[in-house]
């Protein structure tokens, strides 16, 4: 089981930093590439992740195809780990780079609160979710290694 | 006078070409040598080198090499093109595997024993070649260096020789397609390829805000962001290649008998 956590966790990480980069910097043009305000740490922080986050996603997907060549594969576990892994970095994005850090905001408009607001809500509820697919993940093995005996 | 100069200019290209065309002619060679002995070459191999040997080449003659000397963004590129994907090529094009094969015995033996010395042990070890790759990068964009390097010819060389040789043991250090005497994990290998790519995006991001002198801010700023995402497409390209390695590696791990295993 914990190989199929660090493997979603690991792609959730990727593909919420995928998602921002393609979605939130490219598409719509919300977020900045730089923001005059940022702090040295959160060029550090930023640099990290971003590098951290393409590893992660591609590393992510092979140790799942690893986790099905050696037939241990928990789908219902792995996407509650990609869920926790996601929402963890996008509230970390959301509070600490975003709003800490100041590497650029989600959007350059004002009540831009109510956009941090609707990001990190949805961080919470995918880490939540997450917990909880996993939990119920555990749960199930349990029951089933139990009645196996 | 026109005519003259433009003769001039072809025969002056031609004479910087010529180690290169030497270079592809090689490896040619090499591979019909190998051939004969050995089993058949792969042809992507050969397609490798003759692209990285041309990415070089299109650094040092040609329309790119004159813009690189006024345009920040060509600079950017050429810097791609010379210390990122053409190192890549020329590391799956496996020379040192290649000219192993196509030398006696003994004379190959001398190599492999110099190969296992411990100068060039440090200089594929990841950390070191990391130092020297993006150390260099640093020092270049964030000091006087790189406005030095346009008034002197011979430090102009010498760091354009350097860009290559460090982005080429930083590439060998992380995917080994040659032999590799002294190997290092790949947990070991990712951590430190995280960190060289991280710190790569940082300068990215510093150049975009603190131009090298005599850079104009607009041009640093496309060429800060050319070398930003030029250098996540050329890992990428890396990582995919290191996770496939680490793929038929484990494979091969997992059929051993469980108390042979070693993690």
């Amino acid at each position: 089981m914990a190989r199929n956590l660090w493997s979603g966790i690991f792609f959730g990480l990727g593909l919420v930093a995928f998602l921002d980069e393609a979605v939130f910097h490219q598409i719509l043009h919300w977020h900045h590439f730089y923001d005059k305000s940022t702090l040295s740490i959160g060029l550090i922080s930023d640099g990290l992740f971003h590098a951290f986050s393409w590893f992660s996603t591609i590393g992510g997907l092979f140790l799942l195809a690893d986790l099905r060549r050696r037939n241990e594969l928990r789908l219902k576990g792995w996407i509650g780990a990609v869920l926790l892994g996601g929402g963890t970095f996008q509230l970390y994005d959301g509070l600490i780079q975003h709003k800490i850090m100041k590497i650029h905001q989600i959007r350059y408009v004002e009540n831009v609160i109510i956009y941090d607001l609707i990001w990190n809500f949805i961080a919470i509820i995918m880490i939540l979710s997450g917990l909880l697919l996993i939990i119920k993940t555990e749960k199930s093995s349990r029951g089933a290694t139990d009645h196996a005996q | 006078m026109h005519n003259e100069h433009i003769v001039q200019k072809f025969n002056f290209d031609l004479l910087l070409a010529a180690p290169f065309i030497l270079l592809l002619l090689a490896y040619i060679f090499a591979v019909f040598r190998s051939n004969k002995h050995y089993k058949h070459w792969p042809l992507y191999r050969i397609i490798t080198w003759k692209i990285g040997v041309i990415c070089i080449m299109a650094v040092v003659l040609g329309p790119l090499a004159e813009r690189i000397h006024t345009d920040f963004v060509a600079h950017m590129m050429g810097h791609l093109l010379l210390g990122m994907i053409a190192p890549l090529l020329i590391v799956l094009s496996a020379p040192m595997t290649l000219l192993l094969r196509c030398i006696p015995v003994n004379q190959g033996r001398q190599i492999t024993k110099i190969l296992k010395r411990l100068p060039i042990q440090l200089l594929t070890n990841p950390i070191i070649a990391s130092l020297l790759n993006m150390g260099g990068l640093w020092l270049l964009y964030s000091t006087e260096l790189f406005s030095l390097m346009h008034q002197n010819l011979v430090l102009y060389i010498f760091i354009h020789i350097h860009v290559f040789i460090a982005g080429y043991l930083f590439t060998a250090s992380i995917i080994y397609i040659d032999p590799t005497p002294h190997r290092k994990s790949y947990l070991y290998r990712a951590v430190i390829f995280i960190l060289a790519s991280a710190s790569h995006g940082i300068l990215a991001k510093h150049i975009y805000v603190h131009p090298p002198s005599s850079v104009l801010a607009s041009e640093a700023e496309n060429g800060a962001m050319l070398m930003y995402y030029g250098g996540d497409a050329v890992d990428i390209i890396i990582i995919l290649i290191f996770c496939f390695q680490w793929y038929k590696a484990s494979k091969r791990k997992s059929w051993l008998p469980k108390k042979a295993v070693n993690i």
